[in-house]
């Protein structure tokens, strides 16, 4: 147990210095400001490395695209202007959300469409089983009665075979 | 019709197997540049070789160009520099440099080992003009038409397939309409 302490502590005590790292620091005047780049920040994504979003990646351009919004946010520019600006330099791909359009209506419908799908799928398999019921087994009266028979063990289904 | 039914998985299979199969091989990585049929980005900044000299987009104006994002620091760009000789010496291609985020320090250091390929080389060492390009991994190639018009971006190393089968028909195209 002890040796596990000593361990973890030191697994711990290594790693710290690998994650210093120089990290722009970004003044706002307001906890709202900061607060929506923040919220810009994560849902940008890196170009560079795919699936981060610019505020988690240490890749250069991350870094100067964390400094244009910031830059942008300082001189007044709305949300939709710095998203904006930034998508007609490194294209849709940035955006984490992609915009409804002709590209990308069936990935926007796909819930939809399966969501729908399924339901007809249920739909159908419960109509047609209760269409079943109402028409009845198929089987004659005798039948019935000779399966009920077999099932109760009266007679002995090897006189058949 | 139950017969048919039957051959649902199958079908539903086959379609899925062609939809990944079509995404085989596809670099996700290369990107499609957000700039293609726009013109190149206003900037204004000095050229590499001499201080002095202030560039704009009149660099490019006139005639078919190809702009090479490039660094010292970059080891992909040490790597593809030896065919981008060979397309500026043996072919006439004009190669315009954007020297990136670098130093001249450095990047004279990288040219005098290698050669120098480019007519003219941009100093970008801020990333200014790099960034409105939409530069996310150096190198990257541009093909800019004698209008000053970006008509394709490479992202990565130029060697002969991407030669032959990406910029040369691009260049091509471009010429035949100036």
């Amino acid at each position: 147990m002890r040796y596990i302490v000593v361990i973890l502590a030191s697994v711990i005590w290594l790693s710290s210095p690998a994650q210093a790292e120089v990290r722009a620091v970004y003044d706002f005047e307001t906890r709202a400001q900061e607060l929506r780049f923040q919220e810009l920040i994560a849902e940008l994504r890196c170009p560079k490395c795919q699936n981060q979003n610019i505020a988690d990646s240490n890749a250069p351009i991350s870094e100067d695209m964390r400094e244009q919004v910031y830059r942008m946010m300082k001189n007044g520019a709305s949300n939709e202007e710095i998203v904006d600006a930034l998508v007609s330099r490194f294209g849709e791909f940035i955006k984490y959300k992609p915009p409804v359009d002709k590209r990308t209506i069936l990935l926007w419908a796909f819930p939809a469409i399966a969501v729908i799908g399924g339901f007809l799928l249920v739909a159908g398999v419960v109509w047609r089983s209760r269409r079943r019921d109402e028409e009845g087994s198929g089987l004659s009266e005798a039948d019935k009665s000779r399966a009920e028979r077999i099932l109760s063990g009266e007679e002995d289904q090897s006189e058949r075979l | 019709m139950k017969r048919l039914f039957m051959f649902l998985p199958l079908l539903v299979a086959l379609g899925v197997g062609v939809f990944l199969f079509a995404g085989l091989g596809k670099d996700p990585t290369k990107l499609e540049s957000a700039l293609i049929g726009k013109p190149v980005p206003e900037f204004s900044l000095p050229s590499l070789k001499n201080p002095e000299q202030t560039l704009d987009t009149s660099v490019f104006k006139g005639q078919v160009s190809l702009l090479n994002v490039w660094a010292e620091w970059c080891p992909s760009c040490w790597e593809e520099h030896e065919y981008l000789m060979h397309l500026a010496n043996d072919k006439g291609v004009r190669i315009v440099g954007l020297n990136y985020k670098d130093t001249r320090e450095a990047a004279f250091r990288f040219l005098n080992s290698l050669g120098n390929p480019y007519e003219t080389i941009i100093f970008d060492s801020e990333g200014s003009l790099g960034f409105d390009l939409g530069v996310y991994g150096a190198p990257e190639t541009y093909v800019i038409d004698a209008e000053g018009v970006v008509r394709f971006r490479h992202v990565g190393v130029v060697n002969q397939k991407v030669w032959e089968e990406g910029l040369l028909p691009v260049i091509n195209q471009a010429k035949g309409e100036s």
